[in-house]
């Protein structure tokens, strides 16, 4: 069964570099920039596409800077059928 | 026509204060005032106010802080100790421009003191009381039915300028009975809209913040020139004040509260005795009123008439501390005596009088009292 | 209810990606603003989570706090709501005021260990004991973080801060002090529990109790307290990280996480 896929955002300018989010990511797929923001804080982003979308880090953020998508899947089980005749 | 009713001078307070549409009480027991508190807690729940015993005079001035800024006709009382504890959020209440009534029933100190009246409050109360640049508008009852009218004076002068009002009263004052009538007085009538009050913020809104920090010192001296101008307009238009006999005095009293009454009765054996004397009794302590004063004592300058008097002499229960507004007032240009007791002794109009007589007399006082300076120094 | 309800306008920095759906954005009752609080600081993660339910409950027209002296003093300038800020120690009071005032609002407090367990005990006390309605949000970092770093009622033994050099001592300075406890014995207390927000398990479960206090506020059954044992960076002098695995192994033990106190029959609605 293929894992659900995720992605997120950062608003890296309010990032404090407080490696929360890096610590909570169950896949490890975040990491602390090489560069700097604005404030002078390694920021984070996402290194691999192994985002599950489970909004960990987004519940640690302190600064409330992540914002989390999830692939929508229509339900594995179930083949695309012929239209049902109406009833 | 108003019923006279015969009433303990806090009783009648706390019963001017429900009628004037108090909407919360917190308070806690001290001598002389437990009787506020405790009408209180037998009316005004049944008012439908609010009446909470709170656990100390602390907790009592911070529940009237919030739910002032909630939007409530909120008072509380205590006597000086109890008093000096709510000094912090007084500066708070003040800070935060919220409207709120506090009674201070005066007790003989400083420390524990006696149970006894006295004036010794009243730097605390003229002066803020607290820290930083602030203003109580300070009333001074001198009679049961002024401390009836002063609970509804002071919550619309609250509302009015959003600032908190004491009444500055005393032992004497708060115990003693005598007839009082209530007016006829609708609180929906006189009570203002709160917009800026914490009731919740609603989409059309911005959220109210009721707070008394502004951390950078631009905001706070921005807020400090904001508070000024208050205080310049209740300075202009709220000051009070009673004159008896002072047409053709040369001699003039100045008393506030119970001391007032019993400089009344000294007017009256002055009078007796031939003596030209009158009597100015302050009703607001804040705003003083320093012009009326003035003009008794130096005259209307650009009317070319001058001032009358001569003598002032300034009658306390303390160590002498409105005397020093009455020095100002006159500006050193009038002599100022002043008799007080302290701890709790009130003076007998006999001895004030006695006192009187030896200023004008000898030119010079026994005792440690200040003394007028004599005569014969007076710059014209 | 689903974090998706929490959006109540469109805040994405770019569209949102192709068969994508959102899951989490920050709640829109958090004002828009960076806030000040030390990087990783357990403060900043509870007032989101608040004003999370806040904004799930669809109670920002109704909810009125009260905000501490202390590092979270500044909370009226990220919590979209109305809000009062007390004189230290005295926020239960105020906010015993407020609630008075205007019983159908729901009303809390935001303390530190200062605030609640030093200078406020009283207020602290006495609030609970008359039972009012309101939600006492008690954030325990055992340190006073905004004035430098001192100690606290509930700095742990040993632990150091700038009054305990030497690290806090039993003879001196008594044991830290667990005022859940004292104030779970209350019978006006209907609800009293300890969470962190150090692991995003913990977050889960603190948003949880928020929500509870909010339902048990709307029932009138009591005073909840909710006590958020939390880092501080900055006081520890430790990294955020570092601060999370300090807590889960020294703080926990003076101050072991779960429900101390709940209504009896079920709440839930």
């Amino acid at each position: 069964m293929a894992k659900i896929s995720g992605t997120v955002e950062f608003r890296i300018e309010e990032c404090k570099g407080c490696e929360l989010c890096v610590e909570a990511c169950p896949p490890g797929c975040l990491a602390m920039s090489f560069d700097l923001n604005r404030k002078g804080y390694h920021y984070a982003v996402l290194t691999a596409n192994t985002c599950t979308g489970c909004i960990n880090c987004a519940l640690v953020c302190p600064d409330a800077m992540i914002t989390v998508y999830r692939e929508v899947r229509p339900t594995e089980s179930r083949r695309p059928v012929a239209a049902a005749p109406a009833t | 026509m108003a019923d006279i009713l015969l009433m303990k001078g806090n009783e009648a307070l706390a019963r001017a204060a429900i009628l004037a549409g108090c909407d919360g009480y917190f308070g806690y027991p001290i001598t002389p005032q437990s009787e506020l508190l405790e009408y209180m807690s037998r009316e005004l729940p049944r008012a439908g106010g609010v009446m909470i015993q709170a656990e100390s005079e602390l907790a009592a001035i911070n529940m009237v802080y919030g739910a002032a800024g909630a939007g409530g006709r909120v008072m509380t009382s205590s006597s000086s100790p109890g008093i000096s504890l709510m000094q912090e959020c007084l500066s708070y209440i003040a800070s935060a421009e919220l409207p709120c009534l506090v009674v201070n029933v005066n007790r003989g100190g400083p420390g524990l003191g006696t149970i006894q009246p006295a004036q010794g409050d009243y730097f605390q109360a003229t002066r803020g009381g607290g820290h930083g640049d602030y203003h109580l508008i300070v009333l001074a009852p001198a009679s049961v039915q002024e401390m009836a009218d002063f609970a509804y004076l002071g919550f619309d002068l609250a509302d009015k300028y959003r600032n908190p009002v004491m009444i500055l009263a005393d032992g004497a004052l708060g115990q003693m009975m005598e007839k009082v009538t209530f007016p006829d007085y609708d609180p929906q009538q006189h009570k203002l809209p709160k917009p800026w009050a914490t009731t919740g913020k609603t989409p059309d809104r911005e959220r109210n913040i009721i707070t008394s920090l502004h951390i950078e010192p631009e905001k706070m001296e921005q807020i400090n020139l904001r508070l000024q101008d208050k205080y310049r307009r209740v300075e202009s238009e709220e000051v009070r004040w009673e004159e008896v006999q002072t047409e053709d005095a040369d001699i003039l009293l100045v008393a506030y509260g119970l001391t007032a009454r019993i400089c009344r009765k000294v007017v009256e054996l002055a009078r007796e005795a031939g003596r030209q004397v009158g009597l100015l009794r302050p009703v607001t302590l804040y705003p003083f009123p320093y012009k009326a004063l003035a003009r008794l004592a130096l005259g209307v300058p650009a009317s070319g008439s001058p001032g009358q008097v001569r003598l002032i002499l300034t009658v306390e229960m303390n160590a002498g501390q409105m005397v020093e507004d009455v020095r100002l007032a006159v500006e050193g240009r009038v002599p100022v005596a002043f008799y007080g007791r302290m701890g709790g002794m009130i003076p007998s109009p006999e001895e004030v009088f006695d006192y009187l007589e030896k200023q004008l007399g000898a030119g010079g006082a026994e005792g440690g009292e200040p003394a007028a300076r004599p005569l014969e120094e007076v710059q014209p | 209810m689903t974090v998706q309800q929490t959006q109540m306008k469109n805040r994405h920095d770019g569209p949102p990606k192709e068969g994508y759906e959102l899951v989490y954005e920050r709640p829109s009752t958090l004002v828009d603003i960076a806030n000040r609080y030390c990087p990783g600081c357990g403060h900043s993660v509870v007032h989101r989570v608040l004003m999370e339910v806040v904004a799930e409950l669809d109670l920002q027209s109704e909810t009125i706090g009260v905000a501490p002296v202390g590092c979270a003093v500044f909370a009226y300038d990220y919590l979209d709501v109305d809000m009062q800020q007390a004189a230290h120690g005295r926020a239960t009071a105020a906010a015993t005021g407020i609630k008075r005032m205007l019983p159908d609002k729901y009303v809390f407090t935001y303390q530190g260990d200062g605030d609640l367990a030093a200078i406020g005990t009283a207020e602290t006390i006495h609030t609970a004991n008359r039972g009012e309605n309101i939600l006492i949000i008690f954030i325990n970092n055992g340190i006073y973080g905004m004035t430098g770093g001192q100690m606290a009622p509930t700095t742990i033994l040993g632990a150091q801060t700038t009054t305990t050099p030497e690290g806090r001592q039993l003879a001196q300075h008594g044991n830290p002090l667990n005022i859940a406890d004292m104030i779970a014995l209350l019978p006006g207390v209907i609800y009293v529990t300890r969470q962190s927000v150090h692991k995003a398990a913990n977050v889960r479960k603190l948003k949880k109790t928020f929500i509870k206090s909010f339902q048990l506020q709307e029932l009138q059954r009591g005073l909840c307290f909710v006590e958020v044992v939390s880092n501080c960076p900055a006081g520890w002098k430790m990294t955020p990280v570092e601060s999370n695995r300090w807590l889960e192994e020294h703080m926990l033990a003076a101050y072991p996480l779960g429900d101390l106190k709940t209504p009896p029959g079920d709440v839930s609605r």
